[in-house]
């Protein structure tokens, strides 16, 4: 019997051993090769690559629209991250903390976006905005506010789950002491409940970012003419051609995100709320 | 530092009344506790004087003052909670200046009452460490000084200890009740433990079913309970059921007839004897009641020694005899004598509830 169960316990753990490393590669497979691809010397990409070389780095640089979707990704993102959380903090808070009717809808729907395609998101958010622009004669579509408040759409819902959690893990009492030792019901927020909360609300920060960083497809229905986030500016040019150039820009992208999360980790360990 | 006074202080969720008309004057500088099985109320009662839970009716003084309808944070009440809830990302000195700060208490000040307060409770060597870096015990000292560093007009405490391992929780009580007594703090502090009440406490308070069942001293409450209910909350005692049959003479439901004191009118009754006021062996044949019975059961509790002594088919006793030299202990199955003086006896209505017979409660 001991044998056997000795034995079981070898192969599980080598079974789970296995199947991790597997889907590590399977997930870290494609980065590996864009990333390789990127110093391939040759335009059309062939293995083995006839050299190496970081030409298509500098390539980045003479393609305006790689610079300039990377400089309005990154506006919009930061934008839309801090619109984001300023509405999604209190709406985690109204959501965990005072009960009111139809609070599971509310709830729910501030995590749609989440949920919905983006292709649907974007198409229905190209009709309303064409549709206000209609009503009220403000220029929305194609708009730089108009796509901040679109990816606004796609922060609240990691601001509300993060948040939430962060939020329902929370001892009340502490709270509770702040008000007895004498801090009005702001200062208890801002002094006692913000400082508490600041993991969910870094991880929200970074995560809403990131997503809408890399966002493709409702993005793409709301760009206008002469403004063209990253993701777009990479699919566009794909459309003509497959050198390594797209690979170099994506592996900047990539270097951006990982840094972003390594940064975030470094003072809020993101396996802890995430 | 000021006189507390509760007055028919009621909290009701819907149909249900958490605490029923509770009304209390607690001197400056007394230790009062609330005891009572959870649910009883008791906390809630402290959560009233604090603020955080709105009475239904009937109103709070502290210092005089009426503070029934004024917010937690204007009370200048010190609660010291259950699970400590410290600030996880404040240090212990920052903690403990939060209200000197809320008061707007100047910088010089504020470092040397926080000082002051860290010293009380013997930590002002860890002013700048976090709470995480400390221990159970260290950190309900750091919420207690953090109370105290506001100088409150009343110090609340929520079971404070119950979180802490029984070997500090009795350093930790009496280094509260001695800082209490130095600081002359009006006190409450609630509690589920008659041990830690009885330690501490200059009053207790009593409640069930938030109710207040009995108010007195720790003599009081153990001698003459005002219930069956406190008679069996506080202390040991076991219980036989019978009848009063006339001034004097208990008879049990199986027949025999015990001397009692006291003029409690006829008709069904219980009594109710402290294990410790049995008298075993030769010495018993003096007292009022002396019965020789089967010992059922012995247990070993260390300083002393119980044993359960059927006396008849229904009555049984539970005997606590000291471990001392020459003590003989019974075995299962021998036969004791037992006595106990008439005074001894405290008899209370029967039961409403069925009550199994020679019932223990501890």
């Amino acid at each position: 019997m001991q044998i056997v169960a000795l034995r079981e316990g070898w192969f599980g753990r080598l079974a789970l051993k296995g199947t991790a490393t597997l889907a590590m590669v399977y997930i870290l497979l494609p980065l590996v090769f864009v990333i390789w691809l990127s110093f391939f010397a040759q335009e059309i990409p062939s293995f083995p690559p006839d050299g190496y070389s970081l030409r298509w780095f500098f390539a980045i640089a003479d393609h305006k629209v790689f610079a300039q979707g990377f400089v309005l990704s990154l506006q919009v993102g930061c934008l839309a991250t801090v619109l984001g959380l300023v509405l999604g903090v209190p709406a985690s808070l109204v959501v965990v903390r005072y009960p009111f009717q139809g609070r599971n809808i509310a709830s729910g729907l501030l995590l749609a976006p989440l949920i919905v395609p983006g292709v649907v998101l974007g198409t229905s958010l190209y009709v309303f905005q064409i549709e206000t622009e209609i009503a009220t004669g403000y220029p929305m579509m194609g708009s730089f506010w108009g796509l901040v408040l679109a990816h606004t759409l796609i922060v609240i819902p990691w601001t509300m789950r993060l948040v939430t959690a962060n939020l329902q893990g929370l001892d009340r009492s502490i709270e509770e002491a702040a008000s007895n030792l004498g801090a009005p019901p702001f200062t208890t927020f801002y002094r006692v409940t913000l400082p508490m909360i600041r993991p969910g609300i870094v991880a929200a920060a970074l995560f809403g970012f990131v997503n809408s960083f890399g966002n493709l497809e409702m993005s793409m229905f709301l760009v206008g003419p002469g403004r063209t986030t990253l993701p777009i500016a990479i699919l566009q040019y794909l459309e003509w051609k497959i050198d390594p150039t797209v690979a170099a820009a994506s592996v900047l992208q990539i270097a951006l995100i990982a840094t972003a999360l390594l940064i975030t980790d470094h003072y809020v360990k993101l396996s802890r709320v995430v | 530092m000021a006189r507390l006074s509760l007055d028919r202080l009621t909290r009701s969720y819907g149909d249900l009344t958490v605490v029923d008309s509770v009304s209390l004057e607690v001197p400056h500088g007394e230790f009062l506790v609330l005891l009572g099985p959870s649910g009883c109320g008791k906390t809630t009662t402290l959560r009233m004087i604090a603020g955080f839970v709105e009475p239904s009716s009937g109103s709070i003084h502290i210092g005089g003052h009426n503070v029934t309808d004024k917010p937690p944070w204007k009370r200048n009440c010190g609660l010291v909670f259950q699970n400590y809830a410290l600030f996880p990302h404040m240090t212990v000195a920052e903690n403990v200046a939060f209200g000197l700060e809320m008061r707007q208490v100047e910088k010089p000040e504020r470092a040397k009452r926080v000082g002051d307060a860290l010293r009380m409770v013997r930590l002002d060597h860890l002013g700048h460490r976090y709470p995480r870096q400390m221990s159970g015990g260290q950190q309900q000292r750091v919420a207690l000084a953090r109370a105290l560093a506001i100088q409150p007009d009343v110090l609340l405490l929520d079971e404070p200890l119950s979180n802490l391992d029984a070997k500090l929780r009795e350093e930790v009580r009496i280094e509260i009740r001695e800082l209490q007594r130095a600081l002359g703090l009006t006190t409450i502090l609630v509690t589920h433990d008659q041990e830690e009440a009885l330690t501490v406490a200059d009053r207790l308070v009593v409640m069930q079913d938030g109710h207040v069942r009995q108010i007195g001293t720790k003599r009081d409450l153990y001698e003459r309970p005002a219930d069956r209910f406190i008679a069996s909350f506080i202390g040991r005692t076991c219980f036989n059921e019978g009848v009063i049959t006339q001034a004097g003479r208990f008879e049990t439901d199986d027949g025999l007839v015990f001397k009692v004191s006291g003029d409690a009118g006829g008709g069904p009754a219980s009594l109710a004897l402290r294990p410790e006021r049995f008298v075993v062996g030769d010495q018993a044949r003096s007292m009022d009641n002396h019965f020789t019975g089967t010992v059922e059961f012995v247990s070993y509790l260390g300083s002393s020694v119980d044993a359960h002594v059927r006396l008849g088919s229904s009555t049984k006793m539970v005997v606590q005899m000291a471990n001392r030299d020459g003590y003989v202990e019974p075995s299962e199955g021998d036969e004791l004598t037992i006595g106990w003086a008439q005074s001894a006896g405290l008899i209370y209505p029967r039961n409403q509830g069925p009550v199994s017979q020679g019932e223990e409660h501890s």
